[in-house]
């Protein structure tokens, strides 16, 4: 059974098809990538699974349940965590504040919210992700203050946060530097090691093939290809509505 | 320590005013308190989950009207206020589904629809709410042999209750809920992809609110003996807007200054009504365009600089 | 059916009134993402300035509409000059909140500097009825409707073809676009927002006689252009004017078949219903959230 499944996943903008009849599934443990062309629908097929789009046809299972139509927040605490393509965070808090956020909705009920203090150990992990993403120093300035690499940095922290089975990233490497991105990937690796499972949209081709064991290529919102890095790098269809267009 | 000092002396000073007010000037402290624990919970769904209410007011006189009508019944007040504060609650939270769908200016103009049928309902349903006149000879409380039947007593009812509201929203805006409030209130897509449902605290943001207003509604009934729906219009609900923009949103301390200005400032001024509507109205512009933190900012400078100079003192 | 017919005259006269209200309220929006919570206050002032030209200082008419004209231009010039300007980049809701202010400033201003009272203003046309086949009109619905009507065709031809219209239009659809086409979106700008208080001054005069003038009136004419221009489509001028003769028909005819008690209430319930059935508005345009 795989971790998570798309059926015929399909969205419309008016009359744009964005994503179209998407057969897609990650089995527990894999990093896969979905590589495309810009416009091509990755971002809109990540909103789709985590319903901040409601897809116009086609279905989501995870762990063999179907989420379809579930509400997004709700998918998120099945285990799902994901990032934007653009960095989405509480601006106007603390970066320890968002670290917290990120956690808090995962564990015990409403009510409890309410009169429970923060768990000794969800303050601690946070500590423990800042240190190694090397912003621990900026613990108590806003996020909107930090650069752009920063934010990054602790947008992916904050996914990380629940420990989510499943990770969707959007773009984890773009605007991160050189040494920062090799670190990221390093621990992606670690943690997919552990058992957690990668989706990544991303647009750098290092990342990409030295990351992922299985890509998946879309072009217009369909898939056109889908395989090993060697096989992808040769196919065709790939190099026609891929690389023809971007380099 | 010191802070504990401070807010002791605060409240020392609060037990000893009525001794020094007059009638009049102890009436108007009294209904500050009210105001506060309304504009309170107005500072919940809007300063702090970014969710505009224009109907407080009608939280606000659905906890008035529980209070008049269920103490004709005979019920107990003690059994009544908290179901003022659960009755405004629930309106709220009913209020709040629009919040799901729309927000800024189409929320304002929903809440104030609902204000202005609310307001209709209770001018027109005489059967219930005794129409345009009102209900009257609403009686107070008492614990006991203790009754707060006085102006004097009933004075130190509301204070206490008046501090509770303050503590509660202290404990609410540092909690979890307090957090996620923000969070809607700041960003929702973000807090929506961290698992923060939308739907729970959205309604959640206007029933809390919303229950302040309603308690703050039971606890005015009596302090009036007297309710019409002229207390509960639109322009009411501005007022408690204009208490927490001119105080401070999103801050605690915010509707506590907005509330003691609006609803003292005009006693101290000895201003007619229009005019201190006049001068209220202009200060939502002026803070707006100078000062959006609002005057708590002010307060901040002042803390800010006063340990600076017991510093150098000693 | 005579009562019927009678009914539509009248409702349709309101109607358009406030659909003349609603599209300058569209407008602002359009262009520059301005909600005006005063745009009630926007018909109210021009009254009050007519009643001060016209029959206080005893101005001829048309002298006197057309220096009330110039008030009201003014007072859209200074609205975004000194406020809207400012408070733009904070977003809507501090724009919202603002302009909640400057509807009691105008409001309690008004009724300070001048009365609390309601004052009579002489109707513009005869009010003798007209008798046709057994219905009974009023000649003032009549002429309120074709002078209206006239207004807004040409508003609307101005727009559609010229310059400054399709510059206005430009603007609408994209600031940065505009201006690359070369269009000075400040002065756009500038033109639609006293566009819109000429066009809520406008309204005044021909709602001076039917509401009579009095300092709180803008309340509910503010509240119910909104609500036309959300009941019929919030990104439509179209839209705007469905929305205010729905309002108009809307309430008469509940007033008359219904209820009367609930007249003002009614109109919120109609948003609720709309805004529930059809969200987007009548004729307005589905968009997606995100």
């Amino acid at each position: 059974m795989p971790l998570l499944e798309t059926q015929k996943m399909t969205k419309d903008f008016y009359k744009l098809r964005a994503v179209n009849q998407l057969d897609f599934h990650v089995e527990k443990g894999e990093i896969v990538a979905v590589i495309g062309p810009n416009g091509s629908g990755k971002s809109t097929f990540f909103n789709c699974i985590t319903h901040i789009y409601s897809a116009t046809a086609g279905r989501v299972f995870y762990q063999g349940r179907d989420v379809t139509g579930l509400p997004a927040d709700k998918i998120i605490r099945q285990g799902i965590g994901r990032t934007f393509q653009l960095i989405q965070l509480f601006l106007e808090m603390t970066v320890f504040e968002n670290m917290l956020l990120s956690v808090q909705e995962h564990r015990g009920s409403l009510l409890s919210r309410l009169f429970t203090k923060d768990d000794s150990e969800d303050i601690e992990r946070a500590h423990e992700i800042l240190e190694f993403l090397h912003i621990s120093h900026l613990k108590d300035e806003l996020a909107g203050n930090l650069s752009y690499g920063q934010q990054k940095l602790l947008d992916f922290g904050m996914v990380l946060m629940p420990r989510p089975e499943l990770v969707l990233l959007d773009e984890p490497t773009s605007g991160v530097e050189m040494e920062m991105r090799e670190r990221l990937m390093d621990h992606i690796r670690e943690l997919n090691k552990q058992g957690q499972t990668f989706v990544v949209i991303e647009h750098n081709m290092d990342v990409v093939m030295n990351l992922c064991e299985r890509i998946v290529v879309l072009d217009y919102g369909e898939k056109i290809a889908e395989g090993r890095p060697e096989e992808i790098q040769t196919n065709q269809r790939v190099i026609d509505a891929y690389f023809g267009v971007e380099e | 320590m010191k802070r504990w000092l401070f807010w002791g002396v605060v409240i020392a000073i609060l037990c000893a005013l009525p001794r020094f007010l007059g009638d009049y000037t102890l009436y108007v402290v009294s209904l500050t308190y009210v105001y506060t624990i309304v504009a309170i919970g107005l500072n919940l769904t809007l300063g702090y989950a970014n969710q505009v209410s224009l109907c407080h007011a009608s939280f606000f006189g659905i906890g008035a009207y529980t209070m008049a009508l269920l103490l004709a019944q005979g019920w107990s007040f003690w059994l009544i206020l908290p179901l003022s504060g659960i009755f405004g609650g629930l309106f709220g939270a009913v209020v709040g589904f629009p919040a799901l769908k729309w927000k800024d200016h189409y929320l304002a103009l929903i809440t104030i629809a609902v204000n202005i049928i609310t307001f209709f309902v209770m001018v027109q349903e005489s059967w219930l709410t005794g129409g345009p006149t009102g209900v009257s000879g609403i009686s107070r409380p008492s614990i006991g042999s203790l009754s707060f039947a006085s102006d004097f007593n009933y004075y130190y009812l509301l204070l206490v209750f008046c501090i509770l509201a303050i503590l509660a929203s202290i404990w609410i805006v540092n909690s979890k809920w307090g957090r996620a409030f923000r969070a809607i209130g700041l960003n929702e897509l973000a807090a929506r992809g961290h698992g923060i449902s939308s739907f729970n605290y959205k309604l959640l943001a206007f029933a809390v609110g919303a229950f302040f207003a309603g308690v703050g509604g039971g606890l005015f009934a009596p302090l009036l003996r007297y309710i019409a729906p002229d207390a509960f219009t639109f322009f009411i609900s501005l007022e408690f807007l204009i208490m927490i923009v001119i105080g401070g949103m999103g801050r605690i301390e915010g509707p506590i200054i907005g509330a003691i200005i609006v609803v003292m400032g005009p006693e101290v001024l000895r201003m007619a009504e229009a005019a201190y509507l006049i001068v209220y109205s202009l200060m939502l512009i002026l803070v707006m365009l100078f000062m959006r933190e609002g005057l708590v900012i002010v307060l901040d400078r002042l803390r800010k600089a006063i340990p600076a100079r017991v510093g150098s003192r000693e | 059916m005579a009562d019927f017919i009678q009914l539509l005259i009248g409702g349709v006269s309101m109607g358009i009134l406030y659909g003349v209200v609603a599209i300058g309220f569209v407008l602002l929006w359009q262009t520059s993402q301005t909600i005006n919570f005063a745009q009630g206050e926007f018909v109210m002032v021009p009254m009050f300035l007519m009643v001060a030209l016209h029959i206080v200082l005893k101005i001829p008419f048309w002298p006197a509409f057309i220096l009330m004209l110039v008030g009201s231009a003014i007072l859209g010039y200074l609205f975004e000059r000194l406020m809207v300007r400012k408070l733009l980049p904070g977003g809507v809701l501090v724009i919202v909140i603002a302009t909640l202010g400057l509807s009691g400033f105008l409001r309690y201003g008004i009724q300070i500097a001048w009365t609390p009272q309601t004052l009579f203003f002489p109707p513009l046309f005869s009010t003798e009825p007209i008798r046709l086949s057994g219905i009974t009109f009023s000649p003032e619905d009549i002429w309120n409707i074709v002078f209206i009507s006239v207004i807004i065709v040409v508003l609307h031809l101005c727009i559609k073809r010229t310059k400054l219209g399709m510059a206005m239009q430009a603007v609408a659809q994209g600031r940065e676009t505009a201006e690359l086409m070369g269009i000075n979106v400040r002065h756009i700008i500038i033109l639609v927002f006293v566009l819109n208080s000429v066009l809520a001054g406008t309204a005044a005069l021909f709602a001076a006689p039917i509401f009579f003038v009095r300092y709180d009136i803008g309340i509910f004419l503010g509240v119910k252009a909104f609500v036309a221009a959300i009941i019929g489509g919030f990104n439509q001028i179209r839209g705007a004017l469905v929305g205010g003769l729905t309002v108009g028909l809307a309430e008469t005819f509940a007033a008359a078949y219904i209820t009367t008690a609930y007249r003002d209430a009614f109109v919120m319930i109609l948003l609720f219903i709309v805004l529930l059935i059809k969200p987007e508005g009548m004729v307005g345009i589905k968009e997606e959230a995100y």
